[in-house]
């Protein structure tokens, strides 16, 4: 067994942590009740640092850094709520709901949306960027399941609980930029992979619309990425 | 209704490329109506009979996206005429439902909806009817908005809030009050 | 191989040259390849063989005229001959011990040879790349032979930290921390690896390095192999680049033949070996992180630092990871020392830079001038300046990540802080000249839509804020801009730059920036006034309609 972390000691917004050396700034704002907004991150998977939500200011750095990644460091002292930070995290999200096809009131996620959720917190009433609107298709090919490439925010969430949790790999990206495209083996579609084994776990986790299950429609079935935590709890306890 | 009187303020409610649930919302208010009407004059509304919109109008309600030469050219003349504009609901502040026909081509979309479905008279509608603009655009993005009211359509709890607070001088908080598809 | 071994190659090569009294070096670098010197070549052989001429005819690398290609040097006058054609040849091998006719002779008195400072280009268009002999005729693998019988590890690290270089692919760390950083991590593995995934618009220096010189860079890993402690490298070039690519093939069997490369390296104990890695066209994988991704195998995107690959890079071991160019500078520091290397330069920036100069420029090609040369200098004395009939406007350096420098700022000398200052960078060595016909909206346009389109899609800010910057350059080419576009698209710059995983999304705004900062003029004419001063942007169309 490798010898245990060291503790360290930090400040977060004024508040003084303690956190074991190989925990993330996000990891321990969040056990001291200090909330971080995140859209890519979940606890139980790889972190990606791909949404940027989660960046602080740290004192004495003029580089913005994602807390869910950057690890404590003794005497670090975090902001986690400044008014700039505010103001690109707003900004963050108005990109997404213009990125793609958004449309809230007919979204079988309305209500249960994370997304939906980060811009309420955010106080977004609307977005100023110009809707990209681009044509993107909806597979319903799964037996069971439904993926609306409209609502999908690209936070592979998705693709890593089926690569790391449940060992399918079956999601994957396609292309680059905003033409990037979440895809099922090799571009085929969902109903027909060889690797998909209709577990739902992407389902679970994905925070928006773009997964669901095709029989909950307008049946509002709050999706419980929570699993995650305890699967792996299981695993740890096996071992 | 109250009668006008000069010295209240003159409130307008504007429908366009909305499904009229944000109205249906308005006339939610039920019995606070009645006491919002002694507040203000209804000048101009789908809900009532004033053809004209008029020279003067303190708050406009904007009901749904900007869709048609229609909706644009009415949307102008309103923000003109107007102190304080309000996007009222998803349709006005985001294009919302009406805005889902963005991806497609007009040409295309009305091919489809008019054409080979097996109606007996194929045609494109054309005469004395606005025509579509290519997209689908909120409110914002055609003329300057100064109050955003998202939710679809927002609750009667809302309207009753933000028409009140308009009323008062004050600019309300909507953050607190609605969010989008609410 | 021993000194002496290494010495009689030398000897022996520069021995079959003199053989011949004469000499015909064409140019076979990608520029004057594109114009069919490899067909000039064979011309001119055919000629010599027909005429029974006592000459030799090689292919050399990048003679850096380019412009002025396909460019052939007869030796040993070293007598330049510029737009050479096939038809050229029987004059050129008949007046092989006489005057060459005006035309075809472009004399070396002139600004863009006399004010240049070759380290890197040292050998460029006088040696034949695909002949390791020729390359240790010129000194070459001296410094390697060095470094393992008479320097210790640390005191290479010394050596290259004396010497003040940085980073040549941009960012300016200094390569000897770097160095010795990955010396010092912990690790059984480590690894070596040499970006040569140039993809900046306009930059063509480290193509023209590999496919004139690539031993020079060969040895450079060597030696960093040995300093750090790696065995293995790889060569990480883009596919665009099929000729470096197989010049490097030639040249690592070479190595292998002579036993640079492979193990106990001059009969010492170190083992080295270097594979290329090529490529699949995505720009973003010269950033480190999604270099290390790529060769890995995995989808070409970066990663969050720390921790840095100097730590944890190449399979999680100690990577150390240096362009084309910063490689290409280690022989000479070895052989002629830190502190001479040193003594080139300003203050902060030492040495020599390599800069493919392009654009509206008479002189367009490859140039290396000592750090802190002035812009001036660059642009008009080596580059001859701007063609006749326009008027200097502005040069970009830097690509996608820099900024557009306008004239007030001709006088200053280059190097890495001061293009900071003036809201540009470095860079990879990318020079673009632009004249009164660019319309600088438009150029920051451009740039957007490369970012735009090579931005990876993996952080928000970067995958939807670029598409959106995009968007609102368009409105202001287009005519259908408002006046609070602009302040949006500030927003967006601000916010894209200080939130972006990335160097590619971080620095994505400058061109925009720069641009603004020097001709926010011609932004407001785009969005107020519809006009644009240079002609070239749609919303022209638009303002004589509603004229």
């Amino acid at each position: 067994m490798s010898p245990a972390p060291a503790v360290k000691t930090l400040l977060i917004d004024g508040k003084d942590v303690s956190a074991s050396g190989d925990q993330t700034i996000l990891g321990a704002a969040r056990e001291n009740g200090i909330s971080i907004p995140t859209l890519c991150h979940l606890d139980g998977l790889t972190e990606v640092g791909a949404c940027r939500l989660c960046l602080v200011e740290l004192k004495g750095s003029t580089r913005l850094q994602p807390a869910c990644v950057m690890l404590v460091e003794e005497g670090m002292e975090v902001t986690t709520h400044t008014p700039r930070l505010q103001k690109y995290r707003r900004m963050i999200l108005e990109l997404l709901f213009a990125e793609r096809n958004h449309v809230c009131s007919v979204c079988v996620a309305n209500n249960m949306c994370e997304l939906q959720d980060q811009a309420e917190a955010h106080g977004i009433t609307h977005v100023r960027f110009p809707y990209r609107s681009p044509s993107l298709p909806v597979d319903a090919s799964h037996e069971r399941f439904a993926l609306d490439h409209n609502r999908c925010i690209l936070c592979t969430r998705c693709v890593r609980v089926c690569n790391e949790i449940e060992g399918a790999h079956t999601w994957d990206l396609l292309g680059r930029g905003v033409n990037s495209l979440l895809i099922s083996d090799l571009h085929e579609p969902w109903g027909e992979s060889d690797t998909c084994t209709s577990c739902g776990k992407c389902v679970q986790v994905c925070p928006t619309g773009a997964l669901f299950d095709k029989s909950k429609v307008g049946g509002k079935v709050r999706k419980n990425p929570d699993f995650l935590s305890y699967l792996n709890e299981m695993r740890e306890g096996l071992r | 209704m109250s009668k006008s009187t000069a010295s209240k303020p003159t409130l307008a409610t504007v429908w366009l490329d909305g499904c009229s649930g944000c109205h249906m919302s308005i006339l939610d208010m039920d019995e606070r109506l009645v006491e919002l009407s002694d507040q203000f004059d209804l000048v101009y509304s789908p809900l009532v009979d004033y053809k004209e919109f008029p020279a003067h109008v303190d708050v406009a309600l904007i009901e749904g996206s900007v869709s048609s030469d229609e909706d644009e050219r009415k949307i102008r003349l309103v923000r003109a005429h107007t102190r304080m504009l309000v996007s009222l609901g998803d349709c006005a502040v985001t294009g919302n439902v009406p805005a889902m026909r963005n991806p497609i081509p007009v040409s295309e979309l009305l091919d489809c909806v008019y054409k080979g479905n097996g109606l007996l008279q194929e045609q494109i509608p054309a005469e004395r009817l606005p025509s579509l603009l290519p997209r689908v655009r909120p409110v914002h993005e055609v003329v300057e908005v100064d109050v955003f009211v998202p939710g679809c359509p927002p609750s009667a709890d809302t309207i009753f809030t933000v028409i009140s607070e308009l009323l008062a001088g004050r600019v309300p908080q909507i953050a607190a009050l609605s969010r989008f598809g609410a | 191989m021993t000194f002496e071994e290494l010495e009689q190659i030398a000897t022996d090569a520069r021995a079959a040259k003199e053989t011949f009294p004469r000499a015909l070096n064409v140019c076979v670098a990608a520029g004057c390849l594109s114009l069919h010197s490899d067909a000039i070549k064979s011309a001119l052989e055919k000629e010599v063989r027909r005429r029974g001429a006592n000459c030799r005819v090689a292919g050399t690398g990048c003679m850096g005229l380019c412009s002025l290609g396909p460019l052939v040097t007869r030796e040993p006058d070293g007598h330049l001959l510029k737009n050479v054609a096939e038809s050229d040849a029987p004059e050129i091998v008949a007046k092989l011990n006489s005057a060459m006719p005006e035309r075809l002779l472009y004399s070396r008195d002139q600004p863009f040879f006399q004010r240049q400072t070759a380290i890197v280009l040292e050998n460029s268009g006088r040696i034949d790349p695909e002949k390791i002999e020729e390359y240790i005729a010129a000194y070459g693998y001296q410094a390697l032979l060095h470094a393992l019988t008479d320097l210790t590890p640390a005191q290479i690290v010394q050596e290259v930290s004396k010497s003040g270089l940085r980073g040549r692919g941009g960012a300016g760390y200094p390569t000897g921390l770097k160095w010795g950083t990955v010396a010092k991590t912990i690790g059984t593995t480590k690894y070596v690896i040499c970006n040569a995934d140039e993809g900046d618009p306009g930059a063509f220096m480290d193509r023209s390095v590999l496919e004139s010189d690539p031993h020079r860079v060969l040895e450079g890993m060597i030696v960093a192999g040995y300093a750090v402690g790696a065995n293995l490298g790889y060569i990480y070039v883009r596919a665009e680049y099929p000729l470096a690519i197989k010049r490097l093939q030639v040249a690592i069997r070479d190595a292998r033949r002579l036993g640079f490369l492979g193990s106990q390296i001059c009969n010492t104990k170190f083992s080295f070996d270097i594979e290329i890695r090529i490529g699949g066209g995505a720009f973003v994988c010269g950033e480190e992180t999604a270099l290390i991704a790529s060769i890995e195998g995995r989808r070409g995107t970066p990663r969050p630092r720390p921790p840095f690959p100097a730590q944890s890079g190449l399979w999680e071991m100690p990577t150390l990871i240096n362009n084309v160019e910063s490689f290409a500078n280690i022989p000479t520091i070895l052989r002629r020392g830190g502190e001479w290397y040193a003594s080139l330069g300003t203050n902060k920036s030492k040495g020599t830079k390599v800069f493919a100069l392009c654009g509206k420029v008479r002189n367009v090609g490859l140039i290396e001038v000592p750090m802190g040369t002035p812009l001036r200098q660059i642009i008009f004395d080596i580059g001859g300046g701007v063609p006749e009939g326009h008027r200097f406007k502005a040069v970009q350096t830097g690509g996608p990540s820099g900024g557009c420098i306008p004239e007030q700022f001709l006088d200053l000398p280059v190097d890495y802080e001061s293009l900071k200052e003036v809201g540009s960078i470095m860079g990879s060595g990318g020079m673009i000249v632009m004249d009164d016909s660019a319309c600088m909206v438009n150029v920051a346009r451009y740039f957007m839509e490369f970012c735009m389109s090579e931005s990876c899609g993996k952080c928000i800010p970067c995958r939807a804020g670029t598409a959106q910057m995009f968007e609102l350059l368009t409105r202001m080419t287009n005519g259908t801009a408002k006046l609070n576009d602009l302040d949006l698209l500030e927003e967006l710059c601000d916010m894209v730059s200080s939130t972006s995983l990335c160097g590619l999304g971080q620095s994505a705004p400058n061109p925009v920036l720069s641009t603004l900062r020097y001709f926010r003029e011609e932004y407001m004419e785009h969005i107020v006034r519809k006009h644009c001063r240079a002609g070239v942007c749609e919303c022209n169309k638009l303002a004589e309609v509603s004229a």
